[in-house]
């Protein structure tokens, strides 16, 4: 293959890549410095105020106060992405696992359903939450029914969006964890068994340090989309927290700041590469991890 | 009394569903024995080597460690390891920490963990590789790392489930030394489980022959080929022909049956109860072929030769019987037989066995 056919081959996918994704993340970075304008919009320019307001906000006499609200939702934002990735992988282990000990049969079926809810639309199974949290709902029944408790309302809570967002995204945990769950040979926990070790030590020692790739790729694949979400703050959790996604949304929409709103989405973009760039370098040390 | 027998099996069976994998087991192994179980895939030996490891229940009967039940212990509490057939190193683990790994479960102090690491991999010839990882390994060094890290924990008996299977020719024959020496020097049980009868005659001090869910014998290995209890073993154990014939007089241990060669022979049997039909087993290599035939004569046709090298194996017609006879070839170039010759073939009564059907 000659050199002028490999670069111009290629021409094709760096131009996708180019017009979808670079030139968009160039033009949210440019408004992000540009000058707010007096009633919405923007004027093109270099100005750092809108990262500033991220710290700082402007007191009566133009001095700056730090002003935690916005970190706060920074915080808030990595809290219940952790959350929800912990969650997440908590509940994928066991289904994991067990998915793996079925027939080849039962596996294809089983992997197939895991991922069934992608295939309707997200904002569907998100009022589909509302409904089953709803007042009246379906959970608050089943409370009453089986355990005579009258409960104030699942709907709203940090439970509901917890819930929402490990609803939403834990296929992305499944898939990986079962690959590497799958590939893990029953006779390595018979092994750890026959050696003294109990149900414990395997699941210590043995099973969670091979399936430990599967388990970082997972909580990558559900923290990211987590950080930005959207939909789960805003219908399940009423948007009465406020979380990144929502804050941005909010810029461009409502309070019509798009040069906030844009630097508000630059340092959700820092903040995801800089995740990716830890977890790869950490799967970097792994692999050079060979004795001499 | 005699010694407290190593394992004993009592009357066990397994089902699994409607397969019966092992049908009223019932035997025991030695202190400081190399017991083989041997047997065709299917026949249920690896299923009782799971039993006694702790992997699988009985659905029925008992397996005692020196004289004490363990059937309600799980796995990780017997005094038992395994050396499993893919060896099952852990691939995140050096070396080290794969033999460590037993003696860290048992609560082991650090500093004699490393003594008897150390010890372990020298044994096994394996020190300098002490931090490498199993993936590292060739299939031989793994085997060996596989046999360190059961034998660390100093158990008391060492199940070895077809270890050399997954090895190639030349450097199975040099494990086989290698584990006989393990064993002697440890004076550990060894239970070691194949479906390779040389591997089997070879090693073992006793072998129980297992097919159809069933002990079909037990005995030392020149017990099993010359003396087979029945047509299961004869068949399966070496290569041997079968002449149909009946029992004409039986006393005991010795039984006179008319062949189906037209010869009357009289020599030891095993499983006839009555007069009536049976079968004559005797081995290839025990008939003799034109200047070497013996007491019991009769005249045949090479119908086919095969030269081995050592061994030259012919397919003899005499009678309608089709009989299989091996020679060996001690003299470069002698005497060769061709097919179609005319050979007169014999063996000696006492080489041959009478067999129920």
């Amino acid at each position: 293959m000659s050199k002028a056919f490999r670069f111009w081959g290629l021409v094709p996918a760096w131009a996708l890549m180019l017009l979808t994704l670079i030139v968009p993340i160039l033009i949210v970075a440019a408004v992000s410095v540009a000058e707010r304008g007096a009633y919405g919009g923007f004027t093109w320019g270099f100005d750092l105020t809108s990262y500033r307001q991220i710290l700082f906000t402007e007191g009566w006499t133009d001095e700056l106060e730090f002003d935690p609200a916005y970190l706060i939702i920074i915080g808030r934002t990595l809290a219940y992405a952790a959350g929800a990735t912990l969650i997440s992988l908590l509940l994928a282990l066991p289904v994991s696992y067990f998915i793996s000990l079925q027939s080849a049969r039962m596996k294809l079926i089983l992997v197939y359903l895991v991922t069934l809810p992608f295939w309707v639309s997200m904002i569907v199974r998100v009022y589909a939450w509302l409904i089953i949290l709803g007042n009246d709902g379906l959970a608050e029944r089943a409370f009453r029914l089986f355990g005579g408790w009258d409960v104030p309302g699942f709907l709203f809570t940090p439970g509901a969006m917890l819930t929402g967002m490990v609803y939403s995204y834990i296929p992305l945990m499944i898939l990986p964890v079962y690959a590497s769950v799958e590939k893990l040979d029953p006779a390595l926990i018979e092994a750890s068994h026959d050696l003294y070790g109990s149900r414990w030590t395997a699941m210590r020692r043995v099973i969670l340090p091979l399936a430990s790739p599967g388990l970082m790729a997972g909580s990558i694949l559900v923290f990211v989309p987590c950080l930005g979400t959207v939909l789960e703050p805003m219908l399940l959790g009423g948007g009465k927290q406020l979380m990144m996604g929502t804050l941005i949304q909010n810029q461009f929409g409502g309070a019509r700041n798009w040069p906030f709103g844009s630097a508000i989405a630059m340092l959700l973009l820092a903040m995801v590469i800089g995740v990716l760039i830890l977890n790869a370098r950490r799967a970097l040390a792994r692999q050079t991890e060979v004795a001499p | 009394m005699s010694r407290q027998s190593a394992i004993e099996i009592a009357g066990v069976s397994k089902q699994f569903g409607d397969f019966t994998a092992l049908d009223h087991v019932d035997f025991k192994i030695q202190q400081n024995e190399f017991f083989t179980l041997l047997g065709p895939s299917g026949c249920g030996k690896t299923t009782l080597l799971r039993m006694i490891a702790g992997f699988e229940t009985p659905t029925q009967g008992d397996i005692l460690l020196n004289g004490k039940t363990i059937s309600d212990s799980p796995a990780h509490r017997r005094k038992i390891n395994t050396v499993f057939q893919n060896y099952a190193l852990f691939p995140h683990m050096t070396l080290a920490q794969n033999v460590a790994f037993g003696l860290e479960n048992l609560g082991w102090a650090k500093g004699d963990i490393k003594t008897r690491v150390d010890e372990m991999l020298e044994m096994v010839h394996m020190a300098q590789f002490a931090r490498r990882k199993p993936d590292q390994l060739s299939g031989g060094q793994k085997q060996r790392i596989a046999l360190a890290r059961a034998l660390a924990p100093k158990p008391e008996v060492l199940l070895l489930d077809e270890p050399l299977s997954a090895l190639d020719l030349k450097l199975r024959q040099s494990m086989r030394d290698e584990l006989r020496r393990l064993q002697r020097e440890t004076g550990i049980t060894f239970v070691f489980v194949t479906h390779d009868q040389e591997e089997a005659l070879d090693m073992s001090d006793r072998i129980a022959v297992m097919g159809h869910g069933r002990v079909q014998q037990i005995g030392a290995p020149d017990e099993i080929y010359e003396a087979p209890e029945n047509r299961f073993v004869a068949d399966f154990i070496g290569e041997t022909n079968f002449l149909d014939g009946e029992v004409t007089a039986l006393d005991g241990d010795t039984a006179t049956i008319h062949t189906a060669l037209g010869i009357d022979v009289t020599t030891t049997q095993s499983g006839v109860t009555a007069p009536g039909p049976a079968v004559l087993s005797i081995r290839p290599e025990k008939i003799g072929l034109e200047t070497q035939a013996e007491d019991e004569t009769r005249e045949g046709t090479v119908v086919s030769r095969n030269y081995m090298g050592g061994f030259t194996h012919y397919t003899v017609e005499a009678g309608g019987v089709s009989l299989r006879v091996s020679r060996r070839n001690a003299q470069a170039r002698a005497d060769r037989i061709e097919v179609g010759d005319t050979v007169t073939l014999g063996f000696q009564p006492a080489n041959a066995r009478i067999l129920g059907q």
